[in-house]
């Protein structure tokens, strides 16, 4: 279905497959998609995806509401399985392994997600950061409480956090629910983490803290964040990679893509004259 | 008068239909629905009213040491209602301990392993049963459940040693709380059953999705997450499920012996109020007879509110523990 489709758009990320364009030489794809084509039953959702999402930087997909950027994200972690006859074609590696392949309850915990809206469990602030590690298998009991604070932590959420633990995780502010969901997502120490609009529901402040602690967690960690916001792509991104009906137009460093993109749909969006 | 701007032949118009509006709406329709809303209270007042001035003559009688004898004796006019409170609590206890965990694991299995469109037709025929007339259910007890539990029960009692618990000694004759229990529980399961689906159904996806991308497999999910999240929901449809077994009259009576002892065994017959009062209303001798049986529904409707209060309060205790 994909091929006379796919000239709408000059596509300046994919370029000639199979072997996707290194960036940056040297650099180490964490992620790595070779044609991947998307289907929600007939509907077909992304279209020839190529790029490769490098380790310990921050990527960022940007375009307009049902460009598939959603989509792509969720089959990194094959999130897309909770819903009903969706299917994936061609291929996408974690650290050269087929993700399509592995067992998805190992491929989620080394690939951990954010969603759109805080979503805590209905338990203490506590148990919501140690489900992951429990369930897991990860900590011992008495080690629990260190990988608890280590998460909080790492999710810049500690100081407030530190002598409420066992209140129920709903007593937060919205902007402290994501940032909880963040230290749960960190606590099982996910090689990769998956942010979903993860501040389209919070106000600015709380937006802010969260971009600020992306910076911290990209040392040890892959991140790949959808977004509506181009100045939060901007702002916290080192790759941007744009979106649109279900193709990905162009992907490049944030700076090439906000600066000097090389597709005129691009520019038109960064500009902001569709979408 | 903020309507200067309105020009003055509208005026008469705009204002007639607003004031129709206005009283033909909103008043009439807060009248109605009041008179709904005190219609329910009116027949629930009236009822206690009837129950307590009808049963005036027994509680003259016999006072408070109504609800602690154990004799019941028309003939010598001597009455209590120890036994019955007994009956009705220990078959609906009976109910509850079979159908709760079969009714929850097979609310589970229809939410959240079973394909939807199975589990949509396997709903309809759980609800299905509820609507089953009690006599029914009381015809199978006796035709069906009592030659099986007389097969069983020897079994399980005298070549599996059961029978050296207490609540498992004793003759059997096949009637017996247990045996009422046992066709309670089954009538109460589809409560159980299809309320806990709905509750477990409309558990956030989110919720389940956070649980899924931190590694854990859809039964840890579900044991873990969903089923935490719906535990008050699933808690409410318990104790409907109590109130139905509480009251359920016709298929006790046909199954559970009749008998106004106190027994230490299960296997012993029994008797529960609902069965006496249908039983013996019609043929009551005596002005007292009668009162006293009213007063054993006045018993009824007392046992009732107070088990579903103590109900609200563990849910309300629960719920304050998750969100303190």
């Amino acid at each position: 279905m994909t091929p006379q489709a796919s000239s709408k758009f000059e596509t300046a990320a994919s370029p000639n497959p199979p072997e996707p364009k290194p960036h940056e030489g040297g650099l180490d794809p964490k992620i790595r998609s070779t044609h991947l084509d998307f289907f929600y039953g007939a509907y077909h959702a992304l279209h020839d995806i190529n790029l490769d999402v490098h380790s310990n930087k921050v990527t960022a997909f940007i375009g307009p509401s049902g460009c598939g950027k959603s989509t792509f994200l969720r089959t990194m972690n094959r999130m897309y399985e909770t819903i009903k006859s969706t299917r994936v074609q061609g291929q996408i590696l974690l650290d050269n392994e087929n993700i399509l392949e592995m067992e998805v309850s190992h491929l989620r915990r080394r690939v951990g997600m954010v969603f759109q809206r805080p979503n805590p469990f209905p338990k203490s602030i506590f148990d919501n950061v140690a489900y992951g590690p429990k369930i897991n298998g990860m900590v011992s009991r008495s080690g629990m409480a260190e990988r608890v604070e280590q998460s909080l932590r790492r999710a810049a959420l500690w100081e407030e956090v530190k002598d409420k633990l066992h209140k129920s995780a709903f007593d937060l502010s919205g902007g402290q629910q994501q940032r909880l969901c963040i230290a749960r997502a960190l606590a099982v120490d996910p090689e990769v983490l998956l942010l979903d609009e993860p501040c389209s529901a919070l106000d600015p402040i709380a937006t802010a803290k969260i971009e600020e602690l992306l910076f911290q967690v990209k040392h040890n960690c892959t991140v790949v964040i959808v977004t509506h916001n181009m100045q939060q792509a901007a702002r916290v991104a080192d790759y941007t990679g744009f979106f649109l009906l279900g193709k990905l137009v162009e992907f490049d460093s944030t700076e090439v893509i906000f600066k000097t993109p090389k597709v005129k749909a691009t520019e038109d969006y960064i500009t902001g004259r569709f979408g | 008068m903020a309507t200067a701007s309105v020009p003055r032949t509208a005026r008469p118009v705009v204002r007639a239909s607003y004031v129709r509006r206005i009283f033909s709406a909103d008043s009439l329709a807060q009248a109605i629905f009041l008179v709904c809303a005190l219609a329910i209270l009116a027949v629930t007042a009236l009822l206690v009213w009837e129950l307590w001035t009808k049963s005036s003559l027994s509680r003259d009688k016999f006072g408070l040491t109504f609800l602690t004898k154990t004799d019941w004796d028309p003939v010598a006019g001597n009455f209590g209602a120890l036994p019955f409170i007994f009956g009705t609590l220990v078959t609906s206890a009976v109910a509850l301990i079979l159908a709760v965990p079969f009714g929850v694991g097979a609310a589970i299995f229809l939410a959240e392993l079973a394909p939807p469109k199975a589990s949509d037709a396997m709903t309809f025929l759980i609800e299905l049963l509820a609507a089953v007339p009690s006599v029914i259910f009381g015809l199978i007890g006796i035709f069906v459940l009592v030659p099986m539990l007389n097969v069983v029960v020897p079994v399980l009692k005298d070549d599996v040693g059961l029978g050296i618990i207490p609540i498992f000694s004793g003759p059997f004759y096949g009637v017996s709380l247990l045996t009422a229990g046992v066709v309670l529980s089954v009538m109460v399961a589809p409560f159980i059953i299809s309320v806990s689906r709905e509750v477990l159904l409309a558990v956030p996806r989110d919720l389940r999705e956070a649980s899924l991308a931190l590694g854990a497999t859809r039964w840890e999910t579900t044991w873990d997450v969903v089923v935490p999240y719906a535990r008050r929901g699933i808690m409410g449809s318990v104790f409907l499920a109590l109130a139905r077994a509480l009251g359920e009259t016709m298929a006790v009576t046909m199954v559970v012996g009749n008998t106004p002892k106190i027994a230490r065994s299960l296997l012993a017959p029994g008797y529960s109020i609902a069965s006496v009062i249908a039983n013996e209303f019609a043929e009551a001798t005596s002005n007292l007879q009668v009162s006293t049986l009213i007063e054993l529904g006045l018993v009824l409707f007392g046992l009732t509110i107070v088990l579903n209060g103590a109900a609200r309060l563990l849910i309300m205790a629960t719920a304050g523990k998750v969100s303190q």
